[in-house]
């Protein structure tokens, strides 16, 4: 790995902390505490050379280029833990720790699976190396057909913005498949991009790549600016957090509800819809992008409660405690380094709370999760029953027909 | 020191592939271009010599869709000169012609190394590197993994199959044909990218007319058929592996 | 006109190398239909041992100290003046890390058209063809290679290399070596791959891994299951780059060349460096989650399913297997 080359240790220090007082609330960095909290509630905390609070005291004594040595702060999944604990109310993920990737990243200092993470991203559009021309394949056989905005020739009501892995990863296109099927049993006057869009780049961003991030939200503002529609709604909370907090400062300014806000606002319809029984003790996993970085808690439980025989139990941490699944801030993309050096999956740990809740089903609502679970339940003895399902899958079966 | 690294621009295998309905190239309508994996590492190599020995290196491109993107990534990893070659590359250039045309221009940067990749996957008429140096009148040596400089002379790696590596010396000025960086390409951070994109100046080199001759001709290109494909084993775990051992029985290995 | 064809023996390390026999089956199908003969040519130092094998109507030998050691300049000085001279039909070279290069070399010096990636030579009325497989092995290529001399590089799967081997030993004519200036290029020496290890390329059974493996941990199950068959792991380039796995494990054109009973490519998806090594093996069963990976044109079985869920169960199915045929 490259080092860094640094001019004068205060002059970067100095750059590095103007750059973090920048950001939205940035300054509050000077009011830290030195409490640990964040350290202490960070799911990897114990695994990094400089965990938040350590990061701060070493910007504070002027060595900030000590904390951005080695790999460690890649075992940052960006879950906000320490931003939604401080009592300072410091943008740790969004500033401190986001900023640091960045400095690693313009040193060249990551991961070889990241890489390739970021260069297909680059290329492709999507971290996954598909081919942008089969975005939209995953709609094939899909009735009634999935409308391409394209190929709408008129404004419609609502955009659907699919995202990477639930346009080409095969376990999430299947929630991709449920959630039109319940748009449609809405009724609801939708279309996708299907290959304008690109990746909403939001872990991406968070792993440190700025300049990738603004580059993909100029080409989605872009391919947004060519057709009328009120909304966008989107089934990955990672795109409701970069379509709602980041591209309004690039220009880019939609109302935009992650999918359980639209359906839970559509409650009234929908309930007369959910004919079948879904009998299961399910639990539900709040995703971080949704949750935390949010505050969105409700409305998938109102969904979760509506479907006639679903018993709604809480984890032990759940809500503003949720464990991370391990997938955010390109957490996605890490597995292997993240396996070698901590030895534990947070999304094996999570599926053992699903277990001792004395849940059947772990109910999810991001892209990430239902493929990571589901390996993880693969790997945790005693999780091998229990089902993965998103809230969009279950709501589709519900639904029936 | 001066370093040329040429970089072809080779069919992205991500994409699909569709034959010309002629039937005697790709379709230029559905191919994407990407560069050379091998060249990509060609370029590492160029820098990481720059960076151990001082050099300028000056990256060298056929204009293709796409060459642009590759150049300003060479210059962010740290190129200090860029090139496009302008002419018709597409359609029914080859390697011959390509070599045969730097190596009438490329003489004026007076270089000490060449770099490009041992090969890439869209070669039919040999690869570009040892065709460059016979063109040039300069000795070639491929299959390269690590280089060092040792005065007027290199030091490489140049690996044989079943492991064996040869270290081998090279009088320079020379061309060699990159099998691997002794690091993998280095990431760089696109705002870098960026950046090269407004600093970094593009010269271009006119190539008024392409020598294709030195291939043998083709009279049919077409997909390999998925005809002659495995037998596929469906369903859950438990019965693909059922199928896979009485494969293995099938073969006296259980 | 000389209907001959020229096959340029490779050796390395005091053998002859399998593409040699390749080449020579190759050549041994053209020529009656050509009307010419096969003229295996080897250049080296104390080689003419090597030549009791080889499928060739005559060969002829440039042995000499100088020759010992692989020096693409002097091979290239040599062979220039030897076809110009003769000027043979073919000249059939390995697409190799010590033939590409040559060939091409002559190609350009000499002026004589070049194939390169070739799979197969045909011959029709009057003429001679080719076929080559290019693009990751997914593009197919064939056309007419010109006369009066081509240039043919040349890559395994075509020809079974039994063909290329004689019972026989050809008749050996030494030739002169031409006057030889210092060459720009030297070897220092050679490295040699760690010994004491698993020899992969005498394995019966051989469990192969490629980039869907992931990470260095994962290869434990692959481990077991290699255990389980009572064969040894091997893996594609990208695996031994990380360092997972060490070089003598390398099964590829830079590696080594198998021939087991049972290759079970696990994660690998069929690149040509890769696929050209494994054509030996008897049966090819490929797991790949992606259905248009090319080792599928090549695996005589393959599957979808995931590595990872495959794995542990054909584990488990094979142990019991081996306990049931034990009791």
């Amino acid at each position: 790995m490259a080092t860094l080359s640094v001019p004068k240790r205060s002059t970067f220090n100095e750059l590095f902390y103007s750059g973090l007082t920048k950001i939205p609330d940035g300054e509050r960095v000077r009011t830290c505490l030195q409490c640990g909290t964040c350290s202490g509630v960070c799911p990897f905390g114990y695994l990094m050379d400089h965990p938040p609070g350590k990061m701060i005291a070493a910007l504070r004594a002027g060595v900030i280029e000590r904390a951005l040595q080695g790999d460690t702060l890649w075992m940052c999944v960006s879950c906000y833990a320490c931003t939604q604990v401080c009592p300072s109310k410091i943008p740790l993920t969004p500033g401190l720790m986001t900023k640091a990737k960045e400095e690693l990243m313009l040193a060249g200092n990551i991961p070889s699976e990241l890489q390739d993470a970021l260069e297909n991203t680059h290329r492709y559009g999507n971290p996954l190396g598909e081919s942008p021309r089969r975005r939209a394949m995953w709609t094939r056989g899909v009735e009634p057909p999935v409308r391409i905005m394209s190929q709408v020739q008129r404004p419609l009501e609502t955009l659907w913005f699919v995202g990477d892995y639930a346009s080409y990863h095969p376990r999430v296109q299947l929630v991709s498949v449920a959630f039109a099927q319940v748009l449609n049993a809405l009724g609801v006057d939708y279309a996708i991009l299907g290959t304008e869009e690109n990746s909403d780049g939001d872990s991406q961003r968070l792993a440190g790549e700025r300049g990738l991030f603004e580059m993909l939200a100029e080409k989605n503002g872009r391919a947004f600016g060519k057709y009328s529609f009120n909304e966008i709604i989107t089934t990955d909370p990672h795109a409701y957090n970069a379509l709602k907090n980041e591209y309004p400062a690039l220009g880019i300014s939609y109302p935009v509800r992650h999918y359980t806000q639209f359906l839970a606002e559509r409650i009234d319809q929908l309930k007369p819809l959910l004919r079948r029984d879904v009998k299961a003790q399910v639990t539900f996993h709040d995703p971080c992008y949704l949750g935390r970085a949010n505050g969105e808690y409700d409305a998938p439980r109102l969904l979760l409660q509506s479907i006639p025989g679903v018993k709604l139990v809480e984890m032990s941490h759940h809500k503003e405690t949720s464990l991370c699944c391990g997938g955010g801030g390109g957490g996605m993309w890490l597995d292997g380094f993240s396996w070698e050096k901590a030895h534990v999956r947070l999304s094996e740990w999570r599926v053992r709370e699903a277990v001792n809740a004395e849940a059947s089903v772990l109910a999810v609502a991001c892209s990430y999760e239902a493929p990571r679970f589901e390996d993880a339940v693969k790997m945790v003895e005693k999780a091998r029953r229990l089902v993965v399902r998103d809230i969009a899958e279950l709501l589709a079966e519900s639904i029936g027909g | 020191m001066n370093i040329l690294v040429i970089v072809k621009m080779v069919p992205d295998l991500v994409e699909e592939l569709a034959v010309d309905p002629d039937g005697k190239g790709l379709d230029p309508d559905w191919v994407r271009w990407k560069p050379n994996e091998f060249d990509d590492h060609a370029i590492e190599q160029a820098i990481l010599i720059k960076e151990r020995h001082g050099a300028q290196v000056t990256v060298v491109i056929p204009d293709m869709d796409g060459a642009e993107d590759a150049m300003y990534a060479a210059a962010a990893r740290g190129a200090d000169r860029l090139v496009k070659l302008r002419g018709d590359f597409t359609g029914s250039a080859n390697n011959h012609a390509l070599a045969r045309a730097l190596g009438k221009y490329l003489p004026e940067l007076q270089p000490d190394l060449l770099l490009t990749g041992v090969q890439a996957h869209n070669d039919l008429d040999g690869s570009l590197g040892p065709l460059l140096a016979e063109f040039m009148g300069l000795p070639y040596l491929g299959y390269v993994a690590g280089v060092h400089l040792q005065g007027d002379k290199a030091n490489v790696r140049k690996e044989h199959p079943g492991g064996v590596v040869a270290e081998m010396e090279i009088n320079l000025p020379a061309v060699l044909g990159i099998q691997a960086a002794e690091q993998a390409p280095r990431y760089v951070a696109f705002s870098r990218i960026r950046q090269a994109m407004k600093t970094a100046a593009i010269e271009e080199q006119e190539i008024p007319h392409l020598d294709i001759s030195g291939a043998a001709e083709v009279s049919l290109m077409k997909q390999v058929e998925s005809g002659e494909r495995a037998e596929m084993f469906a369903g859950d775990p438990d019965q693909v592996a059922d199928r896979i051992v009485a494969v293995m029985r099938d073969h006296g290995i259980l | 006109m000389n209907k001959d064809i020229f096959v340029i023996i490779e050796h390395l390390g005091g053998e002859v190398a399998d593409i040699s026999y390749v080449m020579l089956a190759a050549a041994r199908e053209i020529a009656p239909a050509l009307q010419g003969e096969v003229v295996g040519i080897l250049l080296g130092g104390g080689i003419e041992n090597l030549c009791q094998n080889l499928a060739a109507d005559r060969v002829w030998l440039f042995d000499d100290p100088r020759l010992a050691d692989y020096s693409p300049t002097t091979n290239l000085h040599i062979l220039g003046e030897l076809i110009q001279q003769h000027a043979p039909r073919a000249v059939i070279f390995g697409d190799t890390s010590t033939g590409a290069e040559v060939a091409a070399g002559l190609s350009a010096r000499l002026d004589l058209p070049m194939v390169s990636a070739c799979h197969s030579l045909t011959v029709g009325d009057q003429s001679l063809g080719y076929d080559s497989r290019i693009c990751g092995g997914r593009i197919q290529v064939q056309g007419e290679l010109p006369s009066p001399t081509a240039l043919i590089a040349m890559v395994p799967g075509g020809y079974n290399p039994d063909s290329g081997r004689s019972a026989v030993p050809p008749p050996i004519e030494r030739l002169a070596i031409p006057h030889l200036e210092e060459p720009p290029i030297r070897l220092l020496s050679y490295i040699q791959p760690e010994t004491g290890d698993v020899d992969i390329s005498r394995a019966e059974v051989l469990v192969s891994v490629g980039r869907g493996i992931q990470n260095q941990d994962n290869l434990e199950i692959v481990e077991e299951l290699a255990e389980a068959l009572g064969g040894a792991v091997c893996a594609s380039r990208p695996v031994v780059d990380q360092g997972w796995l060490p070089v003598s494990r390398l099964v590829g054109k830079s590696g080594r060349r198998v021939r087991p009973k049972i290759y079970l490519a696990l994660g690998i998806s069929g690149a040509p460096e890769h696929v050209e090594a494994i054509g030996g093996s008897q049966v090819i069963v490929a797991v790949n989650t992606d259905p248009e990976a090319p080792i599928f044109n090549l695996a005589q079985y393959g599957t979808t399913s995931d590595l990872f869920d495959l794995v542990p169960v054909l584990t488990d199915h094979i142990r019991q297997a081996r306990s049931e045929r034990v009791a």
